[in-house]
């Protein structure tokens, strides 16, 4: 193993190492989280300006170009701009909740962050349960939404919260049962456990759950959820501009508008973080002659590919109607999920060989070709026929 | 099937995304400060007004007949006319506006102001990077800021200007035409 994949774990050992006896403990900590919280929101300064110039290029624009060069420093900017806005309450909100709402989002944004492995030793806390963790904290993100479209009292805000609360639920199951499919093969809730199971080569192939078909679909499944979960273009109903403005948090201006925006990208980051780890095998490298390229490097390389792919689809798809997102939800998610859970049993019980590849195949493609009957419009668009009155 | 319209959106917006860096043609942005488009010359933001020749007071056109003002919809012209006279283009004693001012955060560009001068003195300019930090003073234009050359008429609008000008240079070859019989006497 090269010094260069644990540099950051041999520093903070060196420094726990340097500090007094009664302070380890703490300073163990301390570095532990800190650099969590450095790193990410920096992470999403890049993104925002990422984000806005590839949308800008997609639509043959040059997408902001005026701050520092070629428009890099956007994000600093944007700070200074959301800073010294006015922070304007409601005179009929609930000023505690309303309050609070930015502020629990925020956190709940930062605490998945615990137990995923950013790279060969580097995770903050190595939970057995550590997939039902993130989940169990990922559901409170509903919670804070919900409590900033109630307290705005606002028609607009509490009709974005409950469109986001109807479909964070209603994605939240076929995003577990997808990651259910990755559990029962690792045979453990670790994160930590799960990449290590993955971080194995075949040939030149990675042990990575998306090189099986069952965990092709899976992925595919989880990362149309996780869309969801993170209320992210196409599925940005609770915030649909032309319907109800900006949803939720249409009251909220300033510094606490600017949270908002924060802990939305945070999930996304986490939640694409577990898809990485679930999937795409964490912090293991693709192929085994790049085993010498830092493990933290293939996370967050993963992780900026994943980011692009968000802001690629943000850019092509329209936003769903409700009826849409709901019918997708439960008449094709959900079965395929369960479809997946079923097609990841086979695999584990079929012999070796081409024919569990043939069989899960043809099972998973089959039920794609059959579900997917069920969510295509049946009425053809025919040339309309008036009839007038006698 | 399901799936194959996105397959199919996601590689029309990468083709944008790439062609936008390789066809300069794509990227129809102007970038404003440093490029410009040309300005049309219908183009009309707010009312001048015009003065023959190089002396602001002298040449201005405006008889201070107060017409604009009375006609002006939002009612943003203040007129006060001289007491004194000058001659005009065809040498006739006129009033002159000793004030003339236009408070362009009330104006609405109407160019009712413009229709209705008998003098060819008022017309719309087409300037329009006008912002201040003043929102009171700044914006209540005196005849001083008002007052441009005929040239800068000529140079904006050079169709309407033409016809203008031809016209006051029938007027004044009558006036003169006027004139001429005693002299030869």
């Amino acid at each position: 193993m090269q010094p260069s994949d644990q540099v950051f774990v041999l520093l903070k050992d060196w420094i726990v190492g340097q500090s007094p006896i009664m302070l380890q403990p703490g300073v163990s900590i301390l570095l532990t989280v800190v650099p969590i919280l450095l790193v990410f929101p920096v992470l999403f300064a890049l993104t925002t300006v990422l984000e806005r110039k590839g949308l800008g290029r997609i639509q043959n624009r040059y997408g902001p170009n005026r701050v520092g060069f070629y428009g890099i420093l956007q994000p600093m900017a944007d700070a200074v701009k959301s800073l010294t806005k006015e922070d304007i309450v409601p005179a009929s909100a609930d000023r505690a909740v309303h309050f609070l709402a930015p502020l629990v989002l925020l956190a709940v944004a930062f605490v998945p962050y615990a137990v995923l492995p950013i790279g060969r030793n580097m995770v903050a806390a190595n939970l057995d349960a550590g997939v039902l963790f993130f989940f169990a904290i990922g559901a409170i993100s509903e919670l804070s939404v919900f409590m900033a479209g109630w307290s705005s009292r606002n028609k607009y805000s509490l009709l974005g919260a409950m469109r986001a609360v109807a479909q964070m639920i209603s994605y939240e199951v076929p995003l577990l049962l997808s990651s259910i499919a990755v559990i029962m093969a690792a045979g453990s809730l670790s994160t930590v456990e799960i990449v290590e199971k993955q971080a194995g080569f075949t040939g030149i192939f990675p042990h990575w759950y998306v090189l099986t078909p069952w965990g092709f679909a899976g992925f595919i499944l989880f990362m149309i959820a996780a869309t969801a979960e993170t209320n992210r273009s196409p599925f940005d109903l609770p915030e649909g501009e032309s319907e109800i403005i900006a949803g939720y948090y249409i009251e909220y201006s300033g510094f606490k508008f600017a949270l908002f925006f924060l802990g939305e990208y945070l999930g996304m980051f986490a939640i694409s973080g577990l898809g990485i780890t679930l999937f795409l095998g964490g912090w293991s490298a693709p192929l085994p002659f790049l085993t010498w390229i830092p493990s933290w490097i293939w996370f967050f390389t993963k992780l900026l590919v994943i980011v692009v792919g968000f802001i690629w689809v943000r850019g092509t798809l329209p936003r769903l109607r409700m009826d849409q997102l709901m019918n997708f939800a439960w008449k094709f998610m959900l079965p395929m999920a369960l479809v997946v859970v079923v097609a990841a049993g086979a695999w584990r019980f079929l012999p070796q060989g081409v024919t569990r590849w043939l069989v899960c195949s043809v099972f998973l493609a089959g039920a794609y070709v059959l579900l997917a009957r069920g969510v295509e419009t049946r009425n053809k668009i025919a040339k309309r026929t008036y009839r007038f009155a006698e | 099937m399901l799936g194959v319209g996105i397959v199919k959106g996601l590689a029309e917006t990468a083709r944008n995304f790439f062609g936008s860096f390789v066809d300069k043609e794509r990227l129809v942005t102007v970038q404003f400060p440093e490029e410009r488009l040309p300005v049309s010359e219908s183009a009309r933001n707010f009312p001048f007004l015009i003065y023959d020749g190089d002396d602001k007071e002298q040449g201005l056109r405006c008889v201070a007949c107060q017409i604009c003002e009375k006609e002006c919809p939002p009612r943003c012209i203040t007129i006060e006319k001289s007491k004194d006279k000058k001659p005009d283009f065809v040498g006739k004693q006129q009033f002159y506006p000793a004030v003339f001012d236009i408070d362009v955060s009330v104006c609405m560009s109407c160019q009712i102001c413009v229709e209705v001068c008998p003098f060819d003195a008022i017309r719309m300019d087409n300037a329009f990077e006008l912002s201040t930090t003043d929102r009171f003073a700044a914006l209540l234009w005196s005849k001083d800021k008002l007052s441009l050359p005929n040239e800068h008429y000529l140079a904006i609008h050079p169709t309407e200007a033409a016809e203008v000008e031809a016209r006051r240079a029938e007027e004044k070859a009558q006036a003169e035409a006027k004139k001429q019989p005693p002299v030869a006497k």
